[in-house]
């Protein structure tokens, strides 16, 4: 399973770069990465590319759970800190209602867990994505500007135990790539 | 124009019900449930004929506001000109051409306006101050014109869309679809004021002195959850029987479900804000209804609506494979249509019944009778047409649906 870890690869190759022309030719060949059991590899495209996940072999994200976790854990909070508040802490009759009115409680509950169902969502994306991170090897390659234009890239790191300088790149060539790049580390 | 390769040639047996299936029987299966139903109605109600008109209305209420439910859902894809859900249209097409069908049906409710509605009763007005300040509004004339009204609308819209796209099929004239589009937005303002006007006119003045200037939406969010778990059910059926399963595939499943899960949502936000509103000014006249539905057995089938048309089809549909799966969502739609049928149940029944729950073999001959009429008109109409609208120039864009 494709995994990408924070870490560079050690030793002085990143990895290979391969251009492709369309986003058919990238869809094929990350299939055909994939089938060739490759682990430690990535596609970069300038927009969304239906069913590519599926081409990658990825895995579904962890992500809807993190969500579901900080949404409930939001909305028990907002909950516990109302009833604390109203019906233990401070009581007081507020417009005739008991101490622990939870009707009035609701909207407070939801809020807090959607707002916390949102960080959980942005700050667990950006977790599992490794962001921020302010230099990638990827970015020395020139033909690499390209990838927010007009051009579909498979990166496939060195320390994927698949990973061959000449085998690999050669791979890459047979699967239509239009240019194949070595990559340094610094 | 469509590219020649995103033409799409769909055999006849994929997009028919082909002779000799066991659902041409519907029909029949549909009109004896409907004959029975009506008979036991006729006998029973004979009877207690305050109890038959109630029951009567909570059938009818269901049935209507599923083809209502169906209406919004086509007009809003026309109006946003979505692709994905154009495979699941012609089901939506023939359950609100079921709105016709649903006038004959209010015809009962007619004979027994003083049976259900206080503010009929004649002298009703002369005794009771606030009658006679919304006698105006509420008097019998003007609501069976009312009603003429809404049945002339929605028959007209549900028919000016039914024809235009089985007119389509022949023709494959790609004007149709634009044409229908710019009727959208108008015609959804339309449905949007009747279906108010007409949730008003036929629950909320049960309690005439009651009012709640939510109640429209409300009716309208029971609809339109009512009318997607019954897609979900019928698509799932469908599948199992043989019919549109290479047409329709998981993708469009999961975005049904999602459908139903997000006004699941939306449901139990206006019923909870009409409720919160009105719980927390505390003025009597508002709080009425609800005090009718917080005492002695009412209350219980409140909070069971809380947990059964919220809390545990929330969990229930927020997972992704739940969704996809066939036999799981129809699950889902199964119980959502009967929590919408418990919300109407509970709606109208508290006037009749204040000292609590009384049900009645009439809510299930009722149910029976009007079921048995819906069923069989639109599974008859079913057998009569293309399963698929087969040549909207997004078709192909709907079989080929894919999300992300």
């Amino acid at each position: 399973m494709p995994l990408l870890l924070p870490q560079l690869p050690t030793g002085p190759t990143y990895g290979i770069l391969a251009e492709f022309a369309t986003p058919a030719d990238l869809y094929h060949a990350c299939e055909r990465v994939r089938d060739a059991g490759f682990t430690r590899w990535d596609a970069h495209t300038p927009f969304p590319v239906h069913g590519l996940e599926g081409a990658m072999g990825l895995r579904r994200s962890p992500l809807p759970w993190i969500v579901l976790g900080t949404g409930l854990t939001g909305a028990a909070l907002g909950f516990v800190l109302q009833w604390w508040v109203h019906a233990t802490a401070y009581p007081l009759v507020i417009s005739g209602k008991p101490y622990f009115a939870w009707p009035a409680m609701i909207p407070i509950t939801f809020e807090l867990g959607v707002l916390f169902a949102a960080l959980g969502a942005v700050l667990g994306m950006l977790g599992l994505n490794r962001l921020p991170m302010h230099h990638h090897p990827l970015f020395k390659s020139k033909v690499f500007e390209r990838v927010t234009d007009d051009a579909f890239f498979i990166s496939i790191e060195s320390w994927d135990p698949q990973f061959d300088q000449s085998a690999t790149g050669k791979l890459l060539e047979s699967l239509g790539a239009r240019r194949v790049e070595l990559l340094e580390c610094e | 124009m469509i590219p020649e390769r995103d033409r799409v040639a769909l055999r006849p047996e994929q997009v028919t019900i082909p002779p000799g299936h066991p659902w041409n029987r519907i029909p029949v299966l549909g009109a004896v449930c409907a004959l029975l139903g009506i008979a036991a109605c006729a006998i029973l109600g004979a009877a207690n004929p305050k109890q038959f008109f109630f029951s009567w209305l909570v059938s009818f209420l269901f049935f209507l506001s599923l083809a209502l439910g169906a209406l919004f859902f086509v007009l809003i894809q026309y109006a946003a000109q979505g692709g994905w859900g154009i495979v699941l249209r012609r089901i939506g097409e023939t359950i609100f051409a079921m709105l016709p069908v649903m006038a004959a049906l209010f015809l009962p409710l007619v004979l027994g306006l003083r049976d259900l509605y206080s503010w009929a009763v004649p002298g009703a007005a002369e005794q009771d101050a606030l009658l006679r300040w919304k006698a105006p509004y509420l008097n019998v004339p003007f609501f069976l014109m009312r009603a003429a009204l809404y049945f002339g609308i929605w028959s007209f819209i549900a028919l000016l869309y039914y024809r235009g796209s089985r007119g389509q099929d022949v023709t494959g004239d790609p004007g149709v679809s634009a044409r229908l589009r710019r009727l959208a937005g108008p015609a959804i303002i339309v449905l949007a004021l009747t279906q108010t006007f007409a949730s008003v006119d036929w629950i909320m003045s049960l309690t005439p002195h009651w009012y709640s200037t939510m109640f429209g939406v409300y009716f309208f969010a029971g609809s339109f959850v009512g009318f997607i778990a019954l897609l979900s059910v019928v698509a799932v059926a469908m599948r199992r029987a043989g019919l549109l399963d290479t047409v329709i595939s998981a993708e469009h499943l999961h975005d049904i479900g999602k459908l139903l899960f997000a006004f699941t949502v939306f449901w139990a936000y206006i019923a909870f804000s009409q409720f919160f509103l009105i719980w927390y000014a505390n003025l009597p006249e508002e709080t009425i209804w609800y005090r009718a539905r917080m005492e002695g057995s009412w209350m219980t089938v409140s909070l069971f609506l809380m947990a059964g048309h919220f809390v545990a089809p929330f969990f229930y549909l927020m997972g992704r494979t739940v969704k996809r799966k066939g036999a799981t969502l129809a699950v889902g739609g199964a119980w959502l249509l009967a929590m919408h049928f418990v919300d109407l149940y509970w709606q109208v029944m508290p006037t009749l019944h204040p000292e609590g729950v009384r049900p009645s073999a009439l809510d299930v001959a009722a149910l029976v009778a009007v079921g048995g009429c819906f069923v069989a008109a639109a599974s008859w109409l079913m057998r009569r047409q293309a399963l698929v609208p087969l040549r909207d120039p997004r078709l192909a864009e709907s079989l080929a649906f894919e999300n992300v």
